[in-house]
Parts: structure tokens; C-alpha cells; sequence
């Protein structure tokens, strides 16, 4: 038997809960994050490959939320903050060891990309739609014949955005469940799942709702494949990895993460999904609302239970 | 020059002397500490073995707070000290999370805060609070480059331990076994 007692006014997780420093901000952000990096990703990937007129929601309409989901997740950040006015020195640093100055830099790429690809489209929606100013029709113009360049720019940093989501969290020895190398390509999967869901959503065309249907279900394949790497790995690591693996094998958020997660948010979506392109007909705003909400609960309940799983000594 | 700190778990009665004393020193707010009394009991009653240790920041070598912090407001300075300079912390949590020593808190006027080794004592000769007021004398402070050092000539002495050295960050808070 062995008991730790701790004694003194010290600011413990066992004694307060001080040290649980990261709490919903950060979750909402790594999923709005990942979301917008889905959306852009697939976006510049339909408009490299010369597809728009084929998925025309994907490429043209979708991004549109990418500004909102950007600057909302943005927002969450700067709450998550405690020293608020002090933000800015973020981008007076470059720390290339540091993920979230990787972060805070990729943001501040990507937002105003995606505020342009936007803007690129925005007489798609908007016919009418006039720039009143000559050098905002310069802009557009300038753009327009660089559009090719901007996609891959686009498509680059939203992969980076996609996958840094992760490392964010895997950086950190300290917390043995984010401790894994898998949580990047996972979130990037995830994102990139939850961005095929918001196209499935706003589609109004069959073709392309199918399209979606099935980036979807291979996106959530890979996710299982991974989540099922990570509880081996962490399985067959240290004692730390094994309790970190625990929490979710028969631990405190056992039901929260094989019900909310991997049950309503990859593999009921998956069966929809496998119906929709047979011959049943679903409503697809069941399997698309349930991928995002998997999509949040997966970053909610990592960040969570990583700040529970710890070293022992 | 690399300052070390070696903490004698037979001698430490676990008075919490050192956590009042850094409290009263650095400032500490009410509720809050930069170093703290760590008691385990192992063995199952009547044979029980307790060992009590006073620990801090370990000021470790390869610091994940460092290595994390994207402002650089975390640093390393003179004799290898971790600090924390308040006017470039952002508060955004990234080296608390990092800490597998769970060292740092942060401070109700938003920058993270933690053990600075006394720092502004060491400039003026002095040592660390915890150290000085130590009614058993088990804390040893200097720099290991040093062979004359109190911390030096202790390890040389004793056995000792440092904590979850398989982190990987090695640690500069030595407990004498």
C-alpha cells in the first residue's frame, strides 16, 4: 500500500483545482479550429484540382463560416487569457519550439486568408454585390488572377492548423494522455470530418451531399483506425500511459467518451452515412449534427482528462 | 555556474517553514505557494516507512515550461533559474500545463508565477528563504559548479534521488536518501 499525504497550502490538482488551467475555451477552439481547417482544406483541394463547378457548396459556399468559426475560436483564446492586454507579444516572438506560437502564427495567416477566399466568392451569393471602392476591385482582381497561388498557401496552412490543434496538446510530457504523437493526425481527421459535415449540411445538391457523405465515412475510418492505435500505444507504453489509457477503459470518462464520442460521433454517423449512399434515404442533418458534436466532444474530453492523467511519484 | 538545491528527507520534519517563509518573502498571495510539503507513507501498519520531502520548482535543465512558452517570458537565467518575467507572460497556461512537477500557479494579477530560487537574495549574497530558515538545517543550496559549495559537498556525501527523472527534464532539486 502506498499513501501520499500532502500537507501545506500548496495549489494542487489533489488538494484544488487550480491546476485544471486549461478548461472550455480551449476545447471550443481546438474544435472550431479544426473545423475551419476541414472546411478550407477541402476547399482549396476541390479548386486545385479544378473541380468548383462539381462542388460548388464545398469550394464556394462553405468557407463562408471559416471567418466566423476563426474569429469566435479566436475569441475563446484571448478569454482563456490571464493576462489579457499583455496578447500582442505573441506575434513579437517567433519560439519554434513552442506549438502555440506555431498557433498564434498559423491564425495569423489563415484568418485573413480566409476572409479572402470569401471575398473571392462573395459575388456568388451576392450578385449585386459592388467593392464601391476602386482599390477593393483592385484587391479582388489581384487575387482572382492569383487564386491557384492562394489555394495552396490556403491549403498548407490549413493542414497546419488541422494537425498543430493536436500537438498543441501532445507537446506536453507532462500530461501522459496527451503525450502521443497520434493526437495530430487525429485532429486533423476530425476536422477535416467535421468540415464534410458542414458541406453535407449546406448542400443542396445530391451529387455533392454523396461526395461528402463518403469523405466523411472514410475520414471517420481513419479516426477509429487511430483511436484504436492510440489505446494500443498507450497500452503497451509506461505505467503512466497505461492509467492515462484507464481513464477512458473503465475510468472516469469511460462513458462520456465511448458514448458522446466514438458511439453518436463516429460510428452512428458512419451507419447513416453507409445507408444515405445505399438506397435509404436519411435525413442528413442527423449524421452531419452528430459528426460535429463527436467532432467537439472528442476536444472536450481530451483536454479534460489530460489535465487529470499525471506522473506518478 | 549551475545552482542546485538538496533536500535532506531524513532531517525534513515537515514543519512548513519554508512555505511561510517563501510566502512572507516573495509576496505570495493568500492561498497560493511556490513550494510546498510533500509527505508519503508506504508500508502497511505496524511497518510503515514515511518520508517527507520540502519541494519547488525542480529549475530543471531541459524545462518543458521553457521550451513551451510562446512569448519567451519563461526563461532560463543565471545559473540555470527558471523565471518568469511578468510583463511578457501572456497568462496562457501552456507551462502550467507543461510542468510535470505541477510547480507553477497562476498569480490573481494574471502572469504565471513560481519558484525564482530567490533570486534577489542570491544577487546579494544571501540564500534562498526556505533555506535560511530551515529550523533543521535539511535544505542545501549553491552551485554545483562549485566543489565547495553546500550543495556539492552534501551530494558527494549522501545518496540521492531526483524526482520522475524519466520525464526527461532533468532536475535540479536533489533528495538526500
Amino acid at each position: 500500500m502506498n499513501e501520499e499525504v500532502i500537507v501545506s497550502g500548496r495549489m494542487n490538482q489533489m488538494v484544488d483545482p487550480h491546476l485544471h488551467i486549461w478548461h472550455w475555451q480551449i476545447s471550443l477552439y481546438l474544435f472550431l479550429g479544426g473545423m475551419a481547417a476541414g472546411i478550407l482544406a477541402i476547399a482549396a483541394v476541390y479548386y486545385i484540382r479544378g473541380r468548383e463547378n462539381d462542388y460548388k457548396t464545398a469550394v464556394r459556399l462553405t468557407p463562408f463560416l471559416t471567418p466566423f468559426l476563426l474569429v469566435i475560436g479566436l475569441l475563446a483564446l484571448f478569454i482563456d487569457l490571464r493576462h489579457k492586454l499583455f496578447f500582442w507579444q505573441l506575434y513579437t516572438n517567433i519560439k519554434l519550439q513552442s506549438p502555440m506560437s506555431w498557433g498564434a502564427w498559423t491564425l495569423m495567416v489563415i484568418t485573413p486568408i480566409s476572409f479572402i477566399w470569401c471575398a473571392l466568392h462573395i459575388r456568388d451569393i451576392f450578385p449585386a454585390w459592388d467593392w464601391k471602392f476602386k482599390w477593393l476591385w483592385a484587391l479582388d482582381g489581384f487575387f482572382n488572377k492569383y487564386k491557384k497561388a492562394l489555394a495552396w498557401v490556403m491549403l498548407i496552412y490549413a493542414i497546419i492548423l488541422g494537425i498543430y490543434t493536436g500537438i498543441l496538446l501532445s507537446a506536453f510530457n507532462a500530461r501522459p494522455l496527451w503525450n502521443t504523437s497520434i493526437l495530430g493526425p487525429l485532429f486533423l481527421a476530425s476536422g477535416l470530418s467535421a468540415g464534410a459535415a458542414a458541406t453535407l449540411l449546406l448542400s443542396k445538391n445530391e451529387a455533392e451531399r454523396k461526395q461528402f457523405a463518403r469523405i466523411d465515412l472514410v475520414m471517420i475510418g481513419i479516426e477509429l483506425f487511430l483511436i484504436i492505435h492510440m489505446f494500443m500505444g498507450f497500452l503497451a507504453s509506461t505505467q503512466v500511459q497505461i492509467e492515462a489509457a484507464n481513464l477512458f477503459l473503465g475510468g472516469q470518462y469511460t462513458m462520456s467518451f465511448w458514448i458522446f464520442v466514438v458511439a453518436l460521433g463516429l460510428v452512428i454517423p458512419a451507419i447513416l452515412e453507409i445507408m444515405e449512399l445505399g438506397r435509404y434515404h436519411i435525413p442528413v442533418l442527423v449524421p452531419a449534427v452528430l459528426v460535429l458534436f463527436g467532432s467537439l466532444m472528442l476536444r472536450f474530453i481530451i483536454v479534460y482528462a489530460g489535465q487529470v492523467s499525471r506522473w506518478l511519484y | 555556474m549551475r545552482y542546485a538545491m538538496a533536500v535532506d528527507t531524513r532531517k525534513c520534519v515537515g514543519c512548513s517553514d519554508c512555505v511561510v517563509a517563501c510566502q512572507t518573502e516573495n509576496n505570495v498571495p493568500i492561498g497560493y505557494c511556490r513550494d510546498w510539503i510533500v509527505e508519503v507513507t508506504d508500508g502497511t501498519y505496524p511497518q510503515l516507512e514515511m518520508e517527507i520531502r520540502s519541494e519547488r520548482c525542480n529549475q530543471c535543465v531541459n524545462a518543458p515550461c521553457v521550451r513551451c512558452c510562446p512569448t519567451g517570458a519563461s526563461h532560463f537565467a543565471d545559473g540555470g533559474i527558471v523565471l518568469v518575467t511578468q510583463t511578457e507572460c501572456i497568462g496562457c497556461g501552456a507551462c502550467i500545463a507543461s510542468c510535470p512537477y505541477d510547480a507553477r500557479y497562476p498569480h490573481p494579477d494574471g502572469y504565471v508565477d513560481k519558484c525564482t530560487f530567490c533570486i534577489h537574495r542570491i544577487k546579494n549574497g544571501m540564500k534562498p528563504a526556505c533555506v535560511d530558515v530551515c529550523p533543521t538545517k535539511c535544505l542545501y543550496f549553491g552551485d554545483l559548479d562549485d566543489p565547495n559549495s553546500d550543495v556539492s559537498a552534501v551530494l558527494r556525501k549522501r545518496k540521492y534521488k531526483t524526482l520522475i527523472p524519466e520525464a526527461g527534464t532533468k532536475p535540479q532539486l536533489y533528495f538526500l536518501i
